[in-house]
C-alpha cells in the first residue's frame, strides 16, 4: 500500500519534472524563434537603411517649426519646463508611433507576395512570429530616438544623461514600438487590403496622437478627451519618456504605473495578434 | 509498414454557401510525385492550404506522416516543405540569408547550418549568386531558391503550388529536373499544376479536380487508357473529364490571377 503510493508519488514527480522541462523547452524555443524573426527584419533594414534617414524629416519639422513657434507663443502651460523640453519626449513618442503604426501594411504586402504563407506553414510559434516583428519595430524606433536626441541637442533641450535613464528610455521606446506595431498588425489582419488599411491607419494615428499628452498636457483637455487619454498607451509612454529624458523631469502617474500599463497592453495585444495572424493567409 | 505518407479522407471546405472542396479522398505513397490538375476555382489551392495547416477544413480529415493537420499541426509543419504559388522568397535579403532564416526556424543545428545551406545552394545551382540580393534573381532562380528553402530541413513531403507558373521553358525544365532528383532521393512530392505537359512529364499519378471534386485519378497512362486512346495527350483526358480545354482556362484566368501574374513580373523586374 505504502509502496504503491510511493510509486504514484514518483510518477507524479516525473510528470511535474517533464512538464517543467517541456515548459523550459517551449520558452527557449519561443525566445529563439522570436529573435530569428527580428533578425530577419534587421537584416533587411541593414541592406537598405535609407528609410531611417527619410523618417528623420517629420520629427525635425515638428521640433524646428511647431516647437519653436509654440515656445515663443507660450500658449501651452508646461509648468516649470520650457515648451521645447516639454514637447521633445512627445515628438519621440510620436515618431515611434509613426514607425510602428504602418507595420500592418508590410504584413499585407507580405501576404500578397506569399511570404506569410511560408512562415505560417513552418513550425514557428505564432506568438514568436508576431513578437519578432514587434521587436524589429523596436529596432527601427531606436534609430528615431537617436535622431530626436540629436535634434534636442541642437535646440539645447535640457537632456538627462544618467545611464540608468538612457537604458529605461531604450526599454520604453522598444516596448512602445512593439505595442503599436502589434496593434497595427491586428488591424491589418482584420481589414486585409492595403487600401482599407491606409484609410484606417490615418484615422487611428491622429486621434492616438492628439488624445495624449504628447504636445500639450492632459490638464487642458476637455473632460471627454481626458477620459480617452487615460486609456491611451501613448499617454503613459510620453509620461515615462518625459520623466526619464528631461533633466529634472517628474512623472504624473508614476514610472512604475507607466511601465506596468505598457507591458500589460503589450501582452494583451500580442495574444490577440497571435490569434488573428493566421487568418491573413486564408 | 504503412506506405501511405499522405491520406485525405472526405475532406470538405465550405466558404459560406460555396463548397470549395467537396468531400475528396485520396492517398499518396512514399516517394511519389503526385499531381493535382484542374481549372481555376477547382479547389486545388484550398486543398493545399488545408494540407499545409493554413486553413482548417470544414469536415473530413487529412493526415501527413500519420499526423492530423488540425490536431497535430505543429508536427505536420515539421515534416512538410511548402512552396506557395506566389513568389515567396524575400527580395530584400540575399539568397544565403533567405536560407539561413529558414534553417534557424526549422531548428537545423548551428554546426550543420552552414554546410547544409552551401550544399543546397550548390544542388540548386545557385552557388554563384548566394550572396546577391534576391530581387536581382531571375524567376527561375527564385523558384529554385524557394525549393531549396523548402527542402532544407529534409521534409518527408514537399508541397508545390504551381511550381513553374510564369517561368520560361528553360527555367521550367531545370525546376522539373531538381524536383525529380528530390523524389528519387526519397522526398514525396505533391504538386498542383496548370500544365498537362508538366503533369505528364513529372507525375507518377494525377488527380484531375473540377468544382471541388476529383473527376479522375490515376497514372497518366491509366488516365489515357480510361478514355480509350492510349496515344492521347493528357490535355485530351482533361477535356474528356472536365468538358473543356485546360489551356482556354489558363489564358483567360480571372482578375486575381491576372493581377498576380503582373505583380510577380513587376517584382522580378
Amino acid at each position: 500500500m505504502y509502496q504503491e503510493q510511493g510509486v504514484i508519488q514518483e510518477d507524479l514527480d516525473k510528470v511535474v519534472l517533464l512538464d517543467r522541462i517541456n515548459l523550459i523547452k517551449w520558452i527557449t524555443n519561443f525566445i529563439t524563434k522570436t529573435l530569428v524573426i527580428a533578425e530577419l527584419e534587421v537584416r533587411k533594414l541593414s541592406h537598405d537603411p535609407t528609410e531611417l534617414f527619410t523618417r528623420a524629416l517629420q520629427p525635425a519639422l515638428w521640433m524646428l517649426v511647431f516647437g519653436e513657434v509654440f515656445s515663443h507663443v507660450r500658449a501651452i502651460p508646461t509648468g516649470n519646463m520650457t515648451y521645447l523640453d516639454f514637447m521633445a519626449p512627445g515628438i519621440l513618442a510620436q515618431s515611434v508611433l509613426f514607425v510602428a503604426i504602418f507595420y500592418g501594411i508590410s504584413i499585407i504586402w507580405e501576404r500578397d507576395l506569399g511570404i506569410v504563407h511560408k512562415f505560417l506553414a513552418s513550425p514557428t510559434p505564432r506568438t514568436a512570429l508576431v513578437l519578432g516583428k514587434a521587436l524589429s519595430a523596436g529596432v527601427r524606433a531606436i534609430s528615431q530616438a537617436i535622431i530626436i536626441y540629436l535634434l534636442s541637442l541642437m535646440l539645447s533641450v535640457k537632456l538627462s544623461w544618467a545611464p540608468i535613464n538612457l537604458i529605461e528610455i531604450l526599454f520604453v521606446v522598444i516596448i512602445s514600438a512593439a505595442l503599436f506595431s502589434t496593434f497595427s498588425l491586428i488591424i491589418a489582419c482584420i481589414v486585409k487590403t492595403r487600401e482599407r488599411f491606409m484609410g484606417i491607419g490615418q484615422v487611428l494615428t491622429m486621434p492616438l496622437f492628439f488624445a495624449s499628452n504628447a504636445i500639450y498636457p492632459i490638464s487642458i483637455m476637455p473632460d471627454w478627451l481626458k477620459a480617452i487619454a487615460h486609456f491611451n498607451p501613448l499617454t503613459y509612454e510620453v509620461d515615462a519618456l518625459r520623466t526619464l529624458m528631461i533633466y529634472g523631469g517628474t512623472s504624473l502617474y508614476g514610472l512604475n504605473f507607466d511601465f506596468v500599463f505598457l507591458i500589460i497592453s503589450m501582452i494583451i495585444l500580442t495574444v490577440i495578434a497571435a490569434i488573428v495572424y493566421p487568418s491573413i493567409a486564408r | 509498414m504503412n506506405k501511405k505518407i499522405l491520406e485525405v479522407k472526405n475532406l470538405t471546405k465550405k466558404f459560406g454557401d460555396v463548397t470549395a472542396v467537396d468531400s475528396i479522398s485520396f492517398s499518396i505513397d512514399k516517394g511519389e510525385i503526385f499531381g493535382v490538375v484542374g481549372p481555376n476555382g477547382a479547389g486545388k489551392t484550398t486543398t493545399i492550404k488545408i494540407l499545409t495547416t493554413l486553413l482548417p477544413p470544414t469536415s473530413g480529415e487529412a493526415l501527413i506522416g500519420g499526423y492530423n493537420v488540425v490536431k497535430n499541426a505543429t508536427k505536420v509543419r515539421r515534416i512538410i516543405g511548402y512552396v506557395p504559388q506566389l513568389l515567396s522568397a524575400d527580395g530584400n535579403l540575399t539568397g544565403y540569408e533567405n536560407l539561413l532564416i529558414f534553417a534557424k526556424l526549422y531548428d537545423i543545428p548551428s554546426k550543420e547550418r552552414k554546410k547544409r545551406i552551401i550544399d543546397s545552394l550548390h544542388f540548386m545551382g545557385l552557388t554563384d549568386v548566394a550572396h546577391k540580393m534576391v530581387k536581382s534573381f531571375s524567376g527561375g532562380m527564385i523558384r529554385r531558391l524557394e525549393i531549396a528553402q523548402a527542402v532544407l530541413h529534409n521534409p518527408k513531403v514537399l508541397i508545390l503550388d504551381e511550381p513553374t507558373v510564369g517561368l520560361d521553358p528553360g527555367a521550367r525544365d531545370s525546376v522539373w529536373e531538381y524536383v525529380k532528383t528530390l523524389a528519387i532521393n526519397g522526398t514525396t512530392v505533391l504538386m498542383t499544376t496548370h500544365y498537362m505537359e508538366e503533369a505528364d512529364a513529372m507525375c507518377s499519378r494525377v488527380a484531375i479536380m473540377n468544382r471541388g471534386n476529383i473527376a479522375a485519378l490515376g497514372t497518366p497512362h491509366d488516365l489515357k487508357k480510361s478514355i480509350g486512346d492510349n496515344g492521347a495527350s493528357l490535355n485530351k483526358v482533361f477535356e474528356y473529364y472536365i468538358g473543356k480545354d485546360l489551356d482556354s482556362e489558363v489564358s483567360e484566368g480571372n482578375f486575381k490571377d491576372v493581377s498576380r501574374t503582373r505583380r510577380d513580373s513587376r517584382r522580378l523586374g
